[in-house]
């Protein structure tokens, strides 16, 4: 008889190979799709929105483009979600862990095709993953002794990650703008403290980095343009209509007089707090909330410098920036800590004015200025920027340095290879497999950079054979050439990030052999 | 459809809109039944042993799970066969009782509906097969008691509990570092297990997973750790012998229950409800200070004014804290938990060494780390790993070790696993079919053969011929009289149990071979299917 249904209406089963062609074919789709942006020619991809005004993004940060996308197979899921995790940990490497887990299940299918059971592939990818690992951890430069190198390191490293990005025309400004801010930070990882200001007009080489802080914001009319040494109080309070905050209290009352007593009374409250505030001998006042005609006047009237509606981001930097505290009650003005600086000036960026901080306590944060043609490019400038810090400042905690354009694949390679070569039974074909899926990345970069890949990797592959090689690809001149002297670095934590990542993404893909689908959730229709 | 008639020929309804309903009876109700447990079964069978394969679910909104956990797969199934709906309820039993063989369970009960097909057809009445299986049953539960062995361990000896995890998570993808997390999860147990009682409550083991980092990053935490961070930017990021208080009333101006108005109608009365709610906050704060808190966390929000002035006198606060998270920090430190401003006494503070803030990576994730507690009972197990679905399947199956564990500490008698006790029982039971005399006998040797089944499903997902391998097996176990040979999965080179250190808990195994005679016993039982027709 027949098999009984056992799921319910619209739900899906697939089984065995079946369900392993379509994990596999959804995440070949995935690494093909991010695959033409790697590599310093790569290209962009305009993505555009579903939502209202379908806004249109052109960019070439992989963790961006898989994040719009609107995927429904499961196996393309996984690697969305490992592209994801690598720009929160890392920052960089986005499009290289994806196309090396789809390379490694391209791998994959070719030895499932052969009958070699996933298990077995498995073991051996996971035996390659390890000793790919260690070649790479054998060959690293650290030069954490030497301030002086390390500074040139972090250069090296910052111009390889935005040569493949928007910012490669200026990359030489943009990274010394980047290594810059991120020395400030003096070993952090709070990137919270570069604030990134986005301006339209002027061109991508007038974007310039500012020790101060800058608020995007304009000074209320009447007060004072330009404030030095500053003595600032950093505040979140309600300064519209101090509210009753208990419960259930409201205004009654019996007739017009009443009610202008009490008006009277409100007003008078909300003169006796900027009294207080003044009191606490301050010449600038930035509030997080509104703050309204009333006391405004009344704090221009007193000649000080009252600043509304900074966004909760601003407030938390400016308190930090400036050694004040983040204050709410004003009783007691010995004890708040009021932050300093310098100089407080109104400036023109473009045609917009911002207030400008310069000579704060701390020297740690900083703005950066980015300036462009369109909003698009700014705000891939702004992503590029940020994959960058990301990385320097990952580097500046792990400082181990690898050479870029290829070369630690071709290491990653060729020892696997030599593993491959040793390992008896059916896992040295899936240790073989992974050292193609990692030669496969060189591959892509000459493909996308137009050159003649076979050979530019055959040439590769030859130079690795030597000792201590230095080889790598050289896209500008389209040839092999010494990754050391051109000074293309690239950051080991974000390498060793992206192999494991890969393998364990493929490895849970390759472990599946049903996949069973729910139906999907009834919605109503709101169209 | 049948229909019954009364003595006058008019059709006689016995059930409500009958026409409008399927109805399957007799043989051909348990055999639909039966085929739709099987369907189950073979589902879960590719998961089963070290070898076994994932299975990838997604669920009505899209999310996708990758599991290999019999549980969670059954769960999210999305099941509407009543039958295997039963089958699904079984998985989870056994995950409540035990926590581990959920795979196991439905394989083995798939097998006995198999079995029990075949003697169907040969016209044996269903409730003799239940009864052949009861008994067989009973005999294979002795059976394991007889070649359990029992084991030494203490606080110091945790190595043959480490080993046991691990036969647990190897058949997980996390096998790759099964080592160090079987530690882990023992020394977990360990720290909350009440060995003179044997008992072990694993709420108190709080299991945390963040994306990002490698598997190999997993920690164990001897405290508590809370997605939360400090209220107040600038409050201290670290905190030293700690006395915290513990609070469920929010910093905010109080909220009487009952429905009231306060109405202002003089400026007087305006003046001095501002006064009061000045003092109001003032107060609340003053007396977290006055019983000697030096950390305050909450399970509501804080009043901006509240929280400047908590920043203000430095007292830390951490607000938004759940309810769960709440109790255990509570259990950790000590501490009472506090409803009121007023009841707050220095007595009722919990105490932690160390309370410190963490970042991750390179956005603004934060977590509150409350280690050192007064009560070291309390653990956390804090997960790194590449992506979602592999946190989350190592939290299931750390689940399944912690469970493992904590069988172990209240029964420390094992089997061997590999499938060597089934086989051993298979052997058993077939020698003791011939004891009984009647039907049943055919029910007791379908159920030694049913038994085989599990190795035979190891066998087949290791890529090993599965009648050979078993057949071999099985006739060294009868040759030798060892019942520790099982299936070598991993292509170890020996086949006995005990050199590769393959164990499973006794108990575990007897709740498996007696949930599924019962389940099964109960899919025999039915002899009439009734369900509204689609239409």
């Amino acid at each position: 008889m027949a098999i009984e249904k056992i799921l319910k209406d619209d739900a899906s089963e697939e089984k065995g190979e079946r369900a392993r062609m379509a994990s596999f074919v959804g995440a070949i789709a995935i690494t093909d799709l991010v695959k033409t942006t790697l590599g310093p020619k790569g290209m962009d991809k305009i993505l555009q929105s579903t939502g209202r005004g379908h806004g249109v993004t052109v960019t070439n940060d992989g963790a961006t483009i898989l994040k719009s996308l609107h995927i429904d197979n499961p196996a393309a899921k996984v690697l969305i979600d490992i592209s994801k995790v690598q720009d929160d940990e890392v920052g960089d490497g986005t499009t290289s862990v994806v196309v090396l887990a789809g390379e490694l299940l391209r791998e994959a299918e070719k030895l499932v095709a052969a009958k070699i059971h996933p298990m077995t592939i498995i073991s051996g990818y996971r035996m390659a993953a390890e000793c790919a690992r260690n070649a790479l951890s054998q060959r690293v430069v650290d030069n954490k002794e030497n301030a002086e190198k390390f500074k040139s390191d972090l250069m090296k490293i910052a111009r390889t990650t935005l040569s493949s990005k928007i910012l490669s025309q200026d990359k030489e400004h943009f990274a010394q703008l980047a290594v810059d801010a991120v020395m400030r930070l003096k070993g952090s990882t709070n990137l919270e403290a570069i604030q990134i200001i986005k301006k339209p007009g002027g061109s991508l080489m007038d974007s310039f980095l500012d020790e101060g802080f800058i608020l995007d914001k304009k000074i209320g009319l009447g007060q004072p343009k330009r404030i030095e040494n500053a003595k600032i109080l950093v505040a979140n309070t309600a300064m519209d209509t101090d509210k009753v905050k208990i419960y259930g209290a409201r205004v009654r009352v019996d007739s017009m007089s009443k009610v202008a007593e009490i008006e009277g009374a409100e007003k008078e409250k909300m003169r006796e707090k900027v009294q207080k505030i003044i009191a606490h001998g301050i010449n600038c006042f930035v509030n997080r909330q509104l703050i309204y005609n009333f006391p405004e006047e009344l704090f221009a009237d007193a000649g000080v410098l009252a600043i509304e509606h900074a966004d909760f981001d601003g407030i938390e930097r400016l308190a930090l920036v400036t050694g004040g505290e983040i204050a709410s009650t004003f009783d007691n003005p010995e004890s708040v800590k009021i932050g300093h600086c310098k100089l407080i000036e109104e400036i023109m960026i473009g045609e917009d004015k911002s207030i400008h901080f310069s000579g704060v306590e701390m020297g740690q944060a900083c703005t950066i200025v980015l300036r462009g043609a369109s909003h698009h490019v700014l705000d891939e400038a702004e992503r590029s920027l940020h994959d960058a810090l990301c990385v320097l400042s990952q580097t500046v905690n792990d400082t181990r340095v690898l050479l870029g354009g290829g070369w630690p694949e071709m290491v990653m390679a060729k020892e696997v290879d030599e593993l491959a070569r040793k390992t008896p039974g059916k896992k040295s074909h899936a240790i073989e497999a992974f050292s193609r899926a990692l030669v496969a990345i060189p591959t892509i970069i000459a493909d996308n950079a137009g050159l003649d890949s076979a050979d530019l990797v055959a040439q590769l592959r030859a130079a690795h054979h030597k000792e201590g090689c230095n080889a790598g690809i050289d896209v500008i001149s389209g040839s092999v050439g010494d990754m050391a002297e051109l000074g293309i670095s690239e950051s080991f934590k974000v390498k060793q990030a992206v192999l494991l990542s890969a393998t364990e993404a493929a490895e849970m893909i390759l472990r599946v052999d049903e996949i069973i689908t729910c139906a999907p959730r009834q919605r109503e229709d709101r169209m | 459809m049948a229909l019954a008639f009364d003595e006058y020929g008019r059709p006689f309804i016995i059930l409500k809109e009958q026409d409008q309903k399927t109805r399957l009876r007799g043989i051909e109700a348990q055999k639909a039944n039966i085929s739709a447990g099987k369907a189950v079964a073979r589902i879960l069978r590719t998961s089963l042993g070290p070898k076994g394969m994932d299975k990838i679910l997604q669920s009505p909104d899209g999310d996708v799970t990758i599991t290999n956990d019999g549980a969670t797969i059954l769960e999210q199934m999305d099941v509407d066969n009543q039958i295997a709906k039963l089958m699904v309820e079984l998985s989870r039993s056994q995950d409540y009782e035990i926590g581990d063989g959920t795979t196991g369970v439905v394989v083995m009960a798939g097998a006995l509906l198999d079995q029990a097909e075949r003697l169907l057809e040969r016209g044996i009445h269903p409730i003799r097969i239940a009864e052949g299986y009861e008994m067989a049953s009973r005999i294979a539960v002795e059976h394991l008691e007889h070649i359990s062995k029992k084991f030494d361990f203490g606080a110091t000896n945790i190595e043959p509990l480490v080993q046991t995890c691990m036969t647990t998570l190897s058949s997980k993808i996390v096998n790759r570092c099964k080592c160090h997390l079987a530690e882990i999860s023992v020394k977990a147990v360990l720290s909350v297990a009440d060995l003179d009682r044997k008992d072990v409550n694993l709420d108190m083991i709080k299991v945390e997973g963040k994306v990002g980092g490698k598997l190999e990053d997993t920690e164990l935490i001897y405290g508590i750790t809370v997605d939360k961070d400090m209220s107040h930017p600038q409050m201290p990021k670290q905190i030293e012998d700690a006395k915290i208080a513990i609070l469920t009333c929010p910093f905010e101006p109080p909220k009487p229950k009952t429905k009231h108005k306060v109405d202002i109608d003089t400026v007087e009365k305006f003046q001095t409800l501002r006064l009061q709610e000045q003092k109001y906050f003032d107060d609340m704060v003053q007396k977290c200070k006055d019983a000697g808190a030096t950390l305050v966390i909450c399970q509501w929000g804080f009043d901006d004014e509240a929280n400047h002035l908590l920043m203000h006198r430095n007292l830390p606060a951490v607000r938004w804290v759940g309810g769960v998270e709440l109790e255990l920090i509570a259990i950790a430190t000590g501490g009472r938990i506090v409803p009121r401003f007023q009841e707050l006494t220095p007595e009722k503070l919990g105490r932690a060494g160390l309370v410190r803030e963490k970042s991750f990576g390179t956005t603004k994730d934060k977590m509150l780390y409350i280690e050192h507690c007064a009560n070291s009972r309390a653990v956390t197990i804090f997960i790194r790993g590449g992506n979602k679905m592999m946190i989350e399947e190592t939290k299931r199956s750390i689940h399944d070790a912690l469970c493992v564990a904590r069988n172990l500490i209240r029964n420390n008698s094992i089997v061997y696993g590999g499938g060597s006790a089934e086989i051993s029982c298979s052997i058993a039971v077939e020698a003791a079919a011939d004891k009984y005399p009647g039907v049943e006998q055919y029910a007791i040797r379908a159920f030694a053969d049913a038994l085989d089944s599990v190795p035979m499903a190891l066998a087949e997902n290791s890529g090993l011929q599965p009648i050979e391998t078993l057949s071999e097996v099985k006739s060294q176990q009868i040759k030798e009289n060892n019942p520790h040979y099982g299936i070598d999965c991993n292509d170890v080179g020996t086949n006995d149990m005990r050199q590769q250190d393959v164990f499973e808990t006794l108990i575990g195994k007897q709740q498996q071979i007696l949930l599924a005679t019962q389940v099964v016993k109960m899919i025999l039982k039915i002899d009439d299917v009734i369900s509204p027709s689609d239409y």
